[in-house]
């Protein structure tokens, strides 16, 4: 048997990278505050002092430049790994994301492909207010060329990361930072990775099928219980990779059971769900049995007192579930 | 100087391969048989030439829209680029990049880029790959005095000169942001004078004339290789056509533009300096200025007999798909 420890997503994630730097002679990280202070949430502790000051290092508060640097880093054959403080703080790097990074192996013909991984704390529920809560996944699966990985729990975390970290794309990682602390598992110490690209099957169910990603995950978890005590049995399903996303696994789900509900932080219009909910009616549609649901954050900026309000709530979720099946 | 026969005639050669290409390309779209935008370097010839005689392989260049003459002073084949701009398959980037993405990976060319300011950070962190690796590569990053003034050249010259980085910053004023005049936006006189913000080294250059810019450049890049830290060279210059091909040109004087054609010419400049101080014949240079046409026809004939991308390009090189 493989040895395993009790870790949180903190620890798992600085797990991982400590396997990557030491597999990956060109793996740097860098970013603000990740080197002598090891990262604000502690991702990056120790990595510092077990790789030195030249791979692990700090950056001054400048994203456009430690996002286009990293690039160039890429560029140059070194293995970048940026840390963004805060998912909000990723916009001033939005033009070097979506214009350089994201489009470099297709404007060039395949000559340079930088392979660039930006993780990065997003979501909500920590009373962060507007800018320390949002969840930008869909401005980034907009853009064809990245990739979006989303875990939801320690084992997904190490395992997506080390998988995403040996993917010759660039990877937008979103850690649902809520969660860091309070999602524990027991978790293989070695080295593993998880498949990108693959929705995971949480729980098996008959009535709906319900997805959600990163901390909303959880919630929904809370949702499925409350439903089973009101004898529904529903399916749900971690979608762990936003772009590309497995649109298969939730096809083959709502084949059977006819309904879907989609969760997310991110405000409704135009968040991810809309892409789920057209793709899935559009290959489903002769099994549909209602119409298919997201329950989301609403069309406002994140706001700070009333969080609790604008975040789906287990029993939001509850009644968009109970609605649907008796729709 | 020290500069050999042959070095001068390279350098000629450059520049001229340089205007003259640029010339094809304004008749070629001009009589509609190129599309795309354009933005031609006429004028600034003798930046990228004195800059990048002082490059290998193993040097990394990010470039501009402008960004074809960065391109052949920095080696890359002119019969891929002119089929990259036709849009075919033996394009640098197999017809998918087009006049503002020529990239050479063989070459150490990072790319031409549509984003103004956008290459300044990428060459940065070319200059620290370099650095980390132990390569002895220098990076340069060419850009307008326009660029100067996007977030992204402060923030990449403040890491470069913390980290001492093996990068040198070009900036090419020549005199205009686009359509507007540089004195209408920015309110240094030389922009050379942004690095002293940065505790970084700076020096001015004629752009005009190939033998200051070799100088300067050369030591700017002696000291990168050598590890003493980044530079930001000025280079006064003038953009002979407009800012694209079509530009009306009705923000700016029929007679400055005039005065600098006629008086700054940077290849009549060359020609002047090279035959008075009897360092080559009139002829070599006429055997290369024919040399270059020919050269230039050739290409365009490959390139307009050259198929475009296969429709399967559409899809490929968005993911790596069954690499690594």
């Amino acid at each position: 048997m493989a040895e395993t420890g009790s870790l949180n997503m903190i620890q798992a994630l600085g797990n991982a990278l400590d396997h990557y730097m030491e597999r990956d002679e060109m793996a740097v990280v860098l970013g603000e505050d990740v080197g002598a202070f090891g990262g604000v949430f502690r991702v990056t502790a120790g990595l510092q002092e077990k790789y030195g000051a030249e791979r692990v290092f700090d950056t001054p508060l400048a994203e456009a430049g430690i996002v286009g640097m990293a690039i160039g880093m890429g560029l140059g054959g070194l293995r970048p790994i940026v840390e963004i403080q805060f998912a909000d703080f990723i916009f001033p790097a939005f033009d070097q994301i979506v214009n350089e990074l994201a489009k470099y192996r297709y404007r060039s013909g395949g000559q340079y492909a930088p392979r660039v991984l930006i993780r990065t704390p997003y979501g909500g529920g920590i009373r962060g207010g507007h800018y320390h809560s949002q969840s930008p996944e869909a401005y980034f699966a907009h853009t064809p060329g990245l990739r979006v990985v989303v875990p939801s729990g320690p084992y997904e975390a190490k395992g997506l990361l080390l998988g995403a970290l040996e993917c010759a794309d660039p990877v937008i990682f979103l850690e649902p930072k809520r969660i860091y602390r309070s999602a524990k598992g027991e978790i293989p110490l070695d080295y593993y990775t998880l498949p990108l690209e693959r929705a995971r099957l949480v729980k098996k169910g008959e009535d709906i099928t319900l997805v959600a990603w990163g901390a909303m995950l959880h919630t929904c978890q809370e949702a499925v219980a409350l439903a089973e005590g009101e004898g529904y049995d529903v399916e749900l399903i971690d979608l762990q990779s936003i772009a590309p996303y497995d649109l298969h696994t939730l096809v083959r789900s709502v084949t059977k059971t006819g309904r879907m509900a989609v969760v997310h932080e991110a405000p409704m219009t135009c968040g991810f769900g809309a892409e789920l909910v057209a793709a899935v009616q559009a290959e489903a549609f002769d099994h549909l049995r209602a119409p298919l649901l997201r329950i989301t954050g609403f069309d406002t900026p994140f706001p700070y007192s009333l969080e609790d309000h604008y975040l789906p709530s287990a029993e939001r979720i509850l009644r968009g579930l109970v609605e649907t099946i008796e729709y | 100087m020290d500069l050999t026969r042959e070095e001068l005639l390279e350098a000629y050669r450059t520049l001229r391969m340089i205007r003259a290409f640029e010339e094809k390309l304004n008749e070629l779209v001009t009589a509609g048989k190129m599309g795309g935008f354009l933005h031609l370097y006429i004028g600034e010839e003798a930046v990228a030439t004195g800059v990048c005689s002082h490059l290998g392989v193993r040097d990394w260049v990010a470039s501009t829209h402008r960004g074809h003459g960065h391109c052949i002073a920095k080696g890359v084949d002119i019969r891929a680029m002119m089929a990259e701009l036709f849009g075919r398959a033996t394009g640098t980037s197999r017809g998918k990049g087009g006049s503002m993405h020529i990239a050479d990976v063989q070459q150490g060319m990072l790319g031409a880029n549509g984003i103004v300011g956008a290459g300044i950070p990428l060459a940065t962190g070319a200059a620290l790959s370099a650095k980390l690796k132990g390569t002895g590569g220098v990076a340069v990053a060419f850009f307008g005095d326009g660029a100067t003034n996007q977030g992204q050249f402060h923030e990449s010259l403040n890491m470069a000169a913390n980290w001492k980085l093996p990068v040198v910053y070009v900036v090419e004023n020549n005199g205009y942001g686009e359509f507007t005049p540089t004195d209408f936006v920015v309110p240094v006189k030389d922009i050379a004078t942004r690095a002293g913000s940065y505790a970084m080294r700076s020096e001015i250059a004629d752009g005009m004339d190939f033998f200051d810019v070799y100088e300067k450049a050369g030591e700017a890049i002696r000291r990168a290789r050598a590890g003493e830290g980044p530079t930001l060279l000025e280079c006064k210059t003038y953009r002979f056509a407009g800012h694209f091909v079509g530009d009306p040109l009705a923000y700016r004087a029929k007679e400055e533009a005039e005065d600098w054609i006629q008086n700054r010419d940077p290849l009549a400049r060359f020609e002047g300096q090279v035959l008075e101080a009897a360092l080559v014949e009139a002829d070599d240079l006429r055997r290369i200025d024919h040399d270059v046409e020919e050269e230039l026809a050739a290409a365009v004939v490959d390139a307009e007999a050259a198929p475009p991308p296969g429709l399967e390009e559409l899809l490929t090189d968005v993911y790596a798909r069954g690499e690594s």
